[in-house]
């Protein structure tokens, strides 16, 4: 499965300030063990919301709103696009994130991405009926 | 009595619930079970032995962890407790007679344990043990049968019902498998290394084969009513990554992920509704996982800029990207495709890459001089009961308005191939050459 992994922004993300050196190696030394560990599929970071737009949707209006936007937890700093097994996994990969700078908490929030399976264009009911008929004859042959 | 380093309350959950405990356990050995069975596997020289350390390692951890809380390294945990049981085990074999032969091994363990120095194998030497798991695990001693079952126990971490479920064999095969493969290997005295330079090249080939089997068994899938099975793509993918980080001089090994990357692209555009397969040439490429295109492209780029001469892999990869850069099929560069063939043709020839070479030549310069190329093939013993050999034929045949050739040709390639719903592909097509209303 694939989880989007959102780095939400912090007052001093949103204020350009530089994280740390400790932190950019940290962050650095991450990043390498998920394209290491075969799980990263991809991941940037995200410049503050003072170079930003939103655009506003209201049937066919379009309203482009320039940033800054004062809502910080609302906002994001950067992502991840993970391959994994489970959520646990990913839970497990994001407590490995290097601690923020002293002074900046942090949140990180992990979602699944909706897989083909979920909008239910792959198998018809009958051809997984047969698979699973399969799967018990093999298990039930042990 | 309390095992491993730092396994107290800091930053650890207190009271955490058994069975997220047990969720967490099993996403800590996915993530850390190979590097541990590595690391083991070069203190004890034994990978069965290896495993079993760490299986020790897992057990106390589902023990332990509920009341003392998740340690803030949990793979340090499990290394430091599987290296204790590994001194328990020694001490207790140290009664028997029959172990004083190995006492020089043993004081060499007791020598690496007695550093405190945790620290110092999270560096490099974790990626040299992965490296010496990987190869030790696809060694040729071992059929091939053994050597996939003993990577994806091993390195892939997966239990042996999931090795089962994936391959649609009982777990008890898998697990006969499993035993029978540690057996060989310390029958052999199959030493825990990296080849030699000079064996390199084969051992590689071996372990790439292991994992683009992986990847068939879940992409092409061989079983006779058969389906995808995305856990064995998604096995093959992760483990072709890793190796791409463990290896990256390697030019084939990009290759192999670049080519795995691309045709997983196309897995959600290559089965219909029904099950039915279709052809690259008719997939809605909307439906391609354009984020694995871009990742096959990167790592063909990578397999290309590695140095080195190109592979078969690359070379493969190469013409899957052909086919990825066309956004819809008119587009494809046929040339480029066939050239790319000729250069396959050279490194690995065989009546399979020339009928695929025939099918681009048809494309890029017509069915005429395709056909000639395909009448060529059907002498050769190889192709004779290849179903593709006559569907290709076929279709030729149709392109020139040849029907009734085209209709025995796809009702021959009916008759061989053993997957049922190609056979009803091939089986509609037959009925399209008789029809009365043109193409």
């Amino acid at each position: 499965m694939r989880v989007m992994v959102l780095v939400k922004a912090t007052p001093e993300s949103e204020a350009g300030e530089m994280p740390s050196e400790r932190l950019l190696s940290e962050m650095f030394a991450f990043n390498e063990e998920l394209v290491k560990a075969g799980v990263m599929l991809a991941g940037e970071g995200i410049k503050p919301s003072s170079d930003g737009v939103r655009v506003k949707f209201s049937g066919s209006d379009r309203k482009v709103i320039n940033g800054p936007f004062a809502e910080t937890k609302e906002l994001l700093a950067g992502y991840w696009l993970l391959q994994v097994k489970s959520m646990d996994e990913a839970i497990e990969w994001v407590k490995r994130v290097p601690n923020p700078d002293p002074g900046t908490d942090g949140v990180i929030e992990i979602r699944p991405v909706f897989e083909t399976e979920d909008f239910g264009d792959e198998l018809t009911p009958e051809l997984r009926e047969k698979e699973e008929r399969l799967r018990r004859e093999v298990e039930a042959n042990r | 009595m309390r095992e491993g380093p730092g396994s107290a309350r800091t930053g650890a959950m207190p009271l955490v619930r058994t069975a997220d405990v047990n969720r967490t356990v099993d996403a800590v050995w996915r993530i850390e079970s190979a590097r541990l069975i590595a690391g083991l596997a070069r203190l004890v020289r034994d990978v069965g032995l290896a495993e079993d350390l760490a299986q020790e390692a897992l057990v106390a951890a589902l023990e332990q962890w509920p009341e003392s809380g998740v340690p803030d390294n949990p793979g340090a945990w499990l290394m430091a407790t599987a290296r204790n049981r590994a001194v328990d085990r020694l001490r207790r074999a140290e009664v028997h007679e029959r172990k004083t032969r190995e006492l020089g091994r043993e004081i060499e363990i007791r020598g690496e344990i007695a550093e405190p120095d945790l620290a110092a194998d999270i560096d490099d030497p974790f990626d040299d043990d992965l490296l010496r798991l990987v190869f030790t695990c696809c060694h040729p001693v071992l059929s091939t049968d053994a050597r996939v079952a003993l990577t994806l126990r091993l390195l892939g971490g997966l239990t042996t019902q999931e090795i089962a479920r994936a391959y649609l064999v009982s777990e008890s095969t898998v697990a006969q498998r499993i035993v029978r493969a540690k057996r060989t290997l310390s029958a052999a005295r199959v030493p825990f290394e990296v080849p030699a330079h000079d064996e390199l090249a084969d051992r590689l080939a071996s372990v790439l084969e292991v994992i683009y089997l992986i990847f068939n068994e879940g992409y092409a899938a061989s079983a006779g009513d058969d389906w995808m099975r995305p856990e064995l793509i998604d096995e093959a993918l992760r483990l072709g990554r890793i190796l791409a980080e463990l290896l990256p001089a390697e030019p084939e090994v990009h290759g192999l992920v670049a080519l795995m990357e691309l045709h997983a692209s196309r897995s959600r555009a290559r089965v219909g509704g029904a099950g039915e397969p279709i052809l690259l040439l008719d997939q809605d490429r909307s439906h391609w996982d354009w984020l694995l295109v871009g990742r096959g492209l990167v790592a063909l780029e990578r397999a290309q800029t590695s140095g080195g001469t190109i592979g078969p892999y690359t070379l493969q990869a190469a013409i899957s990207a052909c086919h990825a850069r066309a956004r819809v099929a008119e587009d494809t560069d046929w040339d480029s495709i066939v050239a790319l063939y000729d250069g396959l043709a050279q490194l690995t020839p065989s009546p399979v890459v020339e009928l695929n070479r025939a099918v681009a030549v048809g494309m890029a310069c017509g069915p005429e001089a395709a056909l000639e190329l395909v009448e060529a093939l059907a002498s050769e013993p190889a192709l004779r009961e290849f179903h593709l050999l006559p569907t290709v034929r076929g279709d030729l045949l149709a392109k020139l308005g040849r029907r009734e050739e085209a209709r025995l040709e796809f009702q021959r390639a009916a008759s061989l191939t053993h997957n049922s719903r190609e056979r009803a592909v091939l089986l509609s097509r037959m009925a399209g050459c008789s029809s009365r209303n043109g193409d």
